[in-house]
């Protein structure tokens, strides 16, 4: 079964300081991790597909009717908060594997290497019924 | 169908497969060869009924599928791989049609998407699942990709050009392939910052396209360009695909024998003069490959060249080049007036941010500097700058830059 776990823009159980404001090692040791648990998933043969997306502040909202020329709107958003920041998709057993990946996601290291806690949202990927 | 043939058909799949992959070895062509066989069964069994040995029926026709395939795939292979990527002698006969398939597959009514998995298909004979890979994207995405480019290509009025020495037809194949190269070399998103296996690849076709054009020194200058910036390949990044800037690079590891051979293919350009886009590229390339530590580069011969440059093609990405130049001939507060000129047309760009936010590190406005690569940051879609730029942005802020 597929998941899909996904990361905003909004603030950590544990952590309240964006991450550009960190301490250089600090940074680096969260990016360190997150390439390890890329490398850890993908070794275990679960992941799928994970993707950051570019900021928020680059991101356009685009409306159309399917006549006239679409509505494009430039950001920066308001509610920066509810943005998609990225994704795992990971192809797992059991829904348990999944809420066990997005526990180790969201326990990625902060300041001091503190854990953040990071809300991680885990959702299953809908297909078409199995056919036995 | 009946019930009971599905049935029977839907048992013996995975055995006749099995017999085929055993024999033949590639699974997605005994795959393709067992759903014909399938196929056929569905309608003839239906009509004529089941014959004696089913088993035996299906293994039969479908390797005569897989064996008609195959005799296919070779055929196309040798026509495309060994007769035109093959390091073929000028005078030898099919030159030009090689010379041709470029032009056709780097044709001006063809998105530059299009020509890019076109050239690579067919000229440099790699598969389309290859392709999807090197691009990250599906293969069913690439396959109509390069299915809709042959289609405009059909429906073009003379899809070969005729004068082989057609010079705007061939900047056309130039332009596909250091698209194909720095796509390789920088990737345009994503978690890897290079797929060496594009960048090779265009050398590689550069190389043939040389073979077959000895005299044009954009040619040359092109496959000089290419060789000296991926000689700094193993310098580029570090142990875990973060960049590392060129005036940081271990310079002992750029590859020595890859700076030789652009250098001596650039010299034999200039006795013509320095004409083209893609040898002034290179003569800069060729000045941060001669220097032996980055305060041994020849910065003014470097900003000398962009201005040339420029005066062909004034675009704001060499402006901002320019920018950089500038500064370290004449100071930062100089390079970062240049950078303000292009500031509207670039104001999308990360680079512009992260040349600024270098010219200010420079001016040792560490404020400023900050604000910038933060901005570059937020601004590219590259996970590898990203990383690179947060990092600048902490280490100038916490003063150990």
């Amino acid at each position: 079964m597929k998941f899909m776990l996904v990361k905003t823009y909004s603030e950590a159980a544990h952590c309240d300081i964006p991450l550009p404001e960190w301490a250089p090692e600090d940074i680096a040791a969260h990016i360190d991790f997150q390439r390890a648990l890329g490398e850890q998933l993908a070794a275990a043969g679960e992941l799928v597909d994970a993707q950051g997306l570019a900021a928020p502040d680059q991101a356009m909202i685009v409306c159309s009717d399917g006549r006239s020329a679409p509505v494009v709107t430039d950001g920066p958003f308001p509610e920066t908060k509810e943005f998609l920041a990225g994704f795992w998709v990971v192809d797992v057993d059991s829904v348990e594997r999944a809420i066990e990946i997005a526990a180790q996601a969201s326990a990625a290291p902060g300041p001091g290497g503190k854990p953040i806690g990071e809300y991680i949202e885990v959702r299953q990927i809908m297909s078409a019924p199995d056919v036995a | 169908m009946t019930p009971r043939i599905e049935d029977l058909l839907r048992e013996l799949s995975p055995q006749v497969l099995a017999v085929l992959v055993r024999r033949f070895g590639d699974f997605d062509l005994a795959e393709d060869s067992v759903q014909d066989a399938l196929l056929a069964a569905a309608t003839q069994w239906d009509r004529d009924g089941l014959p004696d040995n089913p088993r035996g029926w299906l293994i039969q026709v479908a390797q005569r599928r897989m064996a008609d395939a195959v005799r296919a795939e070779v055929a196309r292979r040798r026509r495309e791989t060994a007769v035109f990527v093959r390091d073929v002698p000028v005078e030898a006969a099919g030159s030009d049609d090689t010379l041709d398939m470029y032009f056709l597959c780097c044709h001006p009514d063809l998105p530059p998407a299009g020509a890019v998995a076109l050239t690579l298909r067919a000229v440099g004979g790699l598969s389309t699942a290859e392709i999807a890979a090197a691009f990250l994207v599906p293969e069913s995405t690439m396959g109509q990709r390069i299915s809709r480019a042959k289609k405009r290509l059909a429906e073009s009025e003379r899809p070969f050009a005729d004068g082989a020495h057609d010079s705007t037809r061939v900047s056309a194949v130039l332009q596909v392939l250091y698209v194909i190269f720095t796509e390789g070399h920088t990737g345009t998103a994503g978690a890897g910052l290079r797929r060496g296996d594009l960048s090779a690849e265009a050398i590689r076709l550069t190389r043939a396209l040389r073979a077959l054009l000895p005299e044009n020194t954009e040619v040359t200058g092109l496959l000089a360009l290419m060789l000296l910036t991926d000689a700094r390949r193993a310098a580029r990044t570090g142990p875990h695909g973060e960049l590392i800037p060129l005036t940081e690079q271990d310079r002992s590891r750029w590859d020595r024998a890859q700076i030789t051979e652009g250098l001596r293919l650039l010299t034999a350009t200039m006795p013509a003069g320095l004409t083209g886009l893609y040898q002034m590229q290179a003569a800069i390339a060729a000045l941060h490959a001669e220097a032996r530590r980055p305060d041994d580069t020849d910065w003014a011969r470097i900003l000398q060249l962009y201005r040339m440059i420029e005066r062909l093609t004034p675009n704001p990405m060499i402006i901002l080049n320019r920018a950089v130049a500038t500064a370290m001939v004449h100071g930062p507060a100089a390079g970062l007036a240049v950078a303000d000129s292009v500031a509207e047309p670039l104001s999308r760009s990360h680079r512009l941010a992260a040349v600024r936010g270098h010219l200010q590190e420079m001016a040792g406005e560490r404020d400023a500097a900050v604000r910038e690569y933060q901005r570059a940051a937020r601004q590219t879609a590259s996970v590898p700058e990203r990383d690179y730029l947060l990092l600048r942005a902490a280490r100038v802020r916490a003063g150990d830059a």
